[in-house]
């Protein structure tokens, strides 16, 4: 990622002028170039088009972000808090914690749902991570510590983790329980640091990954392939989420620099990008609709962002609430938004008002990790206490 | 050359602020009456707005019956 380049003064013929000039050894990805100052500077504007400056564009920069705010401003006719004053109030919630599971001896860092509604997969800090089953329970060790994303693919047949080993690996699941489910692992993915999360794509072939190293990426699962890469974030991408199949092929990532983008992909093109959080981006969530998404940070605050108006909508915050936000989903009709924070609980907003419904207490640490089950049915939650719980 | 790298740099974020100026946008009005009519329409199916029985819910404990 980075050109080293190693400046020295000798004196002899310049590479390009051929005059006998003092000589700056540059080296441009490892090529020795000896080129004089003079050719170095013309070198140096080969790249500026006719009339441009780096003062120029760094002016049109500034430019373009001031039409863009004016842009999104104009558009701004109403809160949404306002428009779901017509909306019937929420009657009150009945949630407990319905299932306590114990099988980890560390923190639980992540879960993900099998399409079956009854199956989950969950990593955490150690080597052994569980497959957990109402009756069945695989534990798959894997030769790393802090196994940060997990996912189960669509079939059910293969589950996808990763984390500090900068990989994600595919691991198909037998139901013999004796099968050492580690030596039929699959090395899919390779990152230059650590991997955040995974989601396989709408079938079990190809897998979504997004990683410190500021990068998200999509492989072919049976080839190891990289199919497309997604540049953009200038810092860690902590999370991605894939749009719902009936919107089309985008997905959205968060990261450390503050920001949520939109990207395509295709064409690996960053479409729309927001950047109103105030630190970084935990979790993100599409709406079940597709047109909008959910974000959780460590700003304490959960935000709504309206695709199609592209801007934030609605703020989940109370000042109450001072520890970060980790993770977000939306219940099935998109009505309520269930977030887990650092302070061990769980909130539960009324997306359309904006108010906050419910509390859940129940972990003894933070809520690493939230997620419904795709039937809407119940939700889990993850935390730092080596729990996980079912909530319905 | 870090002076390459930063023109490499400017000239690829006035390439995405173009095209992120340049999408359609609708007004935030429209979004949130849409929001809440997806919210409507599907808030019968929604388990935990409409309230499952407790026999439907596999997570739920049943209480055992005894029939008398």
């Amino acid at each position: 990622m980075c050109d080293q380049t190693f400046v020295a003064i000798t004196f002899g013929p310049c590479d390009s002028c051929s005059e006998n000039r003092p000589l700056m050894n540059l080296y441009i990805k490892t090529e020795p170039i000896n080129y004089c100052s003079l050719c170095m500077e013309i070198m140096a504007c080969q790249d500026l088009a006719g009339g441009e400056t780096l003062n120029s564009l760094k002016a049109e920069t500034e430019s373009l972000r001031k039409r863009l705010e004016e842009e999104r401003k104009k558009l701004h006719d109403v809160e949404l808090e306002k428009v779901a004053e017509k909306a019937e109030a929420l009657s009150a919630l009945n949630l407990k914690t319905r299932r306590t599971l114990k099988g980890h001896a560390n923190k639980v860092l992540c879960m993900d749902w099998c399409k079956d509604k009854r199956r989950m997969v969950s990593s955490s800090q150690v080597p052994a991570h569980p497959v957990f089953n109402s009756s069945q329970e695989h534990a798959v060790s894997m030769p790393t510590t802090w196994v940060m994303a997990c996912a189960y693919a669509p079939s059910g047949c293969a589950i996808a983790c990763g984390g500090l080993d900068n990989k994600c690996s595919v691991y198909p699941l037998s139901l013999d329980q004796n099968e050492n489910l580690a030596a039929k692992k699959k090395s899919v993915a390779l990152h230059t640091n650590y991997l955040s999360g995974c989601t396989f794509t709408n079938s079990d072939m190809q897998i979504l990954t997004c990683s410190g190293d500021g990068t998200s990426a999509l492989w072919d699962v049976e080839s190891g392939q990289l199919l497309q890469s997604f540049h953009g974030h200038s810092a860690d991408v902590l999370t991605l989420d894939l749009a719902p199949s009936e919107t089309g092929n985008t997905f959205v990532s968060g990261g450390s620099d503050k920001k949520a983008n939109i990207w395509d992909l295709r064409s690996g093109q960053n479409i729309q990008s927001f950047d109103t959080h105030e630190s970084d981006v935990n979790c993100v969530k599409y709406y079940p609709s597709g047109d909008a998404f959910a974000s959780a940070s460590d700003d304490a605050t959960c935000r709504l962002f309206d695709l199609r108006a592209d801007r934030e909508v609605s703020i989940y915050s109370k000042d109450s609430i001072i520890f970060g936000a980790t993770s977000v989903d939306f219940s099935l009709s998109g009505r309520l938004l269930f977030a887990g924070y650092n302070d061990y609980t769980i909130n539960v907003w009324d997306v359309l008002k904006g108010t906050r419904v419910a509390v859940l207490f129940g972990h003894e640490n933070r809520v690493s990790s939230l997620k419904f089950s795709p039937d809407g049915t119940a939700f889990c939650s993850a935390s730092w206490d080596n729990t996980l719980r079912i909530w319905a | 050359m870090s002076t390459n790298n930063n023109i490499a740099q400017a000239r690829k974020l006035v390439e995405q602020l173009r095209i992120e100026a340049g999408i359609e946008r609708i007004k935030v009005s429209k979004a949130a009456a849409d929001l809440m009519s997806y919210c409507e329409q599907h808030a019968r199916n929604d388990p935990l707005l409409v309230g499952m029985p407790t026999s439907e819910n596999p997570f739920k404990d049943k209480k055992p019956c005894v029939i008398l």
